[in-house]
């Protein structure tokens, strides 16, 4: 028999931050770690490790695509993959000076579309080596690819050719 | 397209002040109170509410899964039909739509529709991480993570293709601000220059500080109703004419270079050298502006329209939805406000509430909002609820609103009558 009226929850040592107390505002925390899957993507995270960016292409309707994509949108038949050339040009650019909370310290930073001759479809990244002002529609650019993979679509990116 | 069901209406409405912080106030309050305000306007009671539609876009903000649920208990609805709508940005005006399949399917006969969104838990930048996760998580948002900066490579491609220029986009954000000064309810109502938006801090190329919509606490509820219930409740109701939805690809790399979408004012030669969508266009802000003007019978937008409410969140897409919209051809967006058509007394007024942009952006409410300030325009009852008349649009007898989701993903447009 275990009945005990006297029972006590332990006290600690540790407390909440409080921010203010009418309303009464505290510091809640949360973090999590994910078991994060590519899945059927996971071949174009791979093959950035060998420098080599990885579009999708229908077996069906050969629409192509500049990004990983296992159907097509146009017919929804099985696509295959196929190596995208490293050279492309900008469809569209622009620099952010302010960003999601994860990459402020990286700002500013340039962000551009590329399109590549004969790929029915535009690749995000990211645009290192010019400025704003260096960054036009239509410039050339080349794919390069980091050498410690992050096993991110940032292993690629993107400098003026 | 398809059978139309039986006729909506709109009874009334109700919005909360949106505001940066409302600490005082919980998501449950809140919406009690925009609740209370639209029951109390057309003596409704709880009683004649026979079930609702839930709008709130991200469970991150208040680290609370079935927020739904805890407003649905707090308003004292249950134990009524309920569910949860969420798409992006463009959450409310689903949900505003999902009502009214409610009622048009005969399912219900009065249907409370209420957003909300609690954005001040976390600083801003956090919270652009949160809407950013919005954003494919594989391929999207390790590369920039940011919408502003999507928006922003979106308005480059439309200067680009169209010639649209930065002056353009700050009309419209002088334009809808200003407009907001005679809205009790908006967050940031200013007057402003074409030097005060370009000089405001550059948050991505093009789009400064002012050129971009705000975080803000708030809610908005809609209650609709079927015909014979329309009418006992008030004698002046609004009807829900017709509806609109179209999607597009997750990923902006992803958006076909085609041919374009037409709307019956238009033709194929009208677009020769035109890829469209690409990044410059919404066509699912087109798709969905089609469905609704077929099920209204519109076939020239701008003669046929007399107040928009629409979803601004940057000012380029304003530009971008006046074209998805056919209130103009396709690169005539820049123009469209230069000539001030979309003024509060130009052709068609284009957020005479102040829009997104200076009314504030608390997603899941944002386009309950427009229903409810859509639903005072065509009532004719704007002096009434912001105790002055400046931003009645003389004449309104029929309106569209419009909510958009992250890069246009999601795009509702909902056609609105007068029927008084």
């Amino acid at each position: 028999m275990t009945i005990n009226p006297d029972a006590k929850m332990p006290e600690t040592q540790s407390g909440t931050e409080v921010y203010s107390f009418d309303p009464l505002v505290v510091k809640s925390h949360y973090e999590i770690d994910y078991i994060h899957s590519y899945a059927q993507d996971s071949e174009f995270f791979r093959a950035l490790g060998k420098k080599k960016l990885m579009g999708s292409k229908c077996k069906k309707c050969g629409y192509t695509y500049a990004t990983p994509r296992g159907h097509c949108m146009m017919c929804g038949s099985e696509t295959e993959w196929y190596q995208l050339p490293n050279e492309g040009r900008i469809h569209t650019f622009t620099t952010c000076y302010f960003g999601s909370e994860e990459f402020l310290p990286e700002t500013p930073f340039n962000l551009i579309m590329v399109e590549f001759d004969g790929v029915d479809s535009l690749f995000m990244a990211r645009l290192i080596g010019a400025d704003l002002e260096d960054m036009k529609i239509g410039m050339k650019v080349r794919a390069k690819f980091r050498r410690n993979q992050k096993i991110s679509p940032t292993d690629v990116y993107f400098v003026p050719i | 397209m398809k059978h139309k069901g039986h006729n909506v209406y709109m009874v009334s409405g109700g919005v909360t002040k949106f505001a940066k912080a409302t600490p005082e106030m919980d998501f449950r309050l809140r919406v009690k109170k925009a609740f209370d305000y639209a029951l109390n306007d057309a003596n409704i009671s709880l009683g004649d509410i026979d079930g609702s539609v839930a709008s709130y876009f991200s469970d991150h903000f208040q680290r609370q899964l079935m927020s739904g649920i805890m407003v649905q208990d707090y308003l004292g609805l249950t134990p009524k039909p309920s569910k949860r709508v969420e798409g992006g940005g463009a959450t409310g005006g689903l949900a505003f739509q999902t009502g009214a399949e409610e009622i048009a399917s005969g399912r219900m006969d009065v249907c409370a529709v209420y957003g909300f969104e609690t954005m001040s838990h976390v600083n801003t930048w956090k919270g652009n991480e949160f809407i950013a996760l919005a954003s494919d998580t594989n391929f999207d948002y390790p590369v920039g993570g940011f919408y502003t900066g999507y928006y922003a490579m979106m308005a480059v491609r439309h200067m680009h293709e169209f010639g649209t220029t930065v002056e353009q986009l700050a009309k419209v954000s002088i334009k809808n601000h200003g407009n907001a000064i005679h809205n009790p309810y908006a967050q940031s109502p200013a007057k402003l220059t074409i030097d005060d938006v370009r000089n405001s801090p550059m948050v991505a190329y093009p789009l400064t500080r002012l050129d971009v919509c705000t975080m803000s606490d708030g809610a908005a509820v809609a209650i609709l109703a079927s015909e014979e219930k329309a009418f006992e409740l008030s004698d002046n109701p609004v009807l829900v004419k017709s509806i609109g939805t179209g999607t597009d690809t997750m990923r902006l790399a992803d958006r076909p270079l085609g041919k374009v979408t037409l709307l019956p004012n238009e033709k194929e030669s009208d677009y020769r050298n035109l890829q469209y969508p690409g990044v410059h266009s919404f066509r699912a802000g087109r798709t969905a502006a089609r469905e609704a003007y077929e099920g209204a019978g519109i076939t020239d937008p701008l003669e046929e329209l007399d107040v928009i409410e629409l979803h601004d969140a940057y000012t380029s897409s304003e530009i971008q939805t006046y074209e998805d919209l056919g209130l103009c051809k396709y690169g005539e967006g820049g123009a469209f406000i230069d000539e001030g058509k979309s003024e509060l007394n130009g052709k068609v007024a284009v957020n005479p509430s102040g829009g997104l942009l200076a009314s504030g952006h608390p997603v899941g409410a944002s386009g309950i909002m427009q229903g409810v300030f859509m639903f005072w325009q065509l009532q004719h009852t704007i002096k009434k609820h912001f105790k002055d008349d400046a931003l009645q649009v003389k004449n309104a007898k029929r309106g569209l609103i419009h909510s958009h989701a992250g890069t246009g993903t999601y795009v509702t447009a909902t056609i609105m009558e007068a029927v008084k």
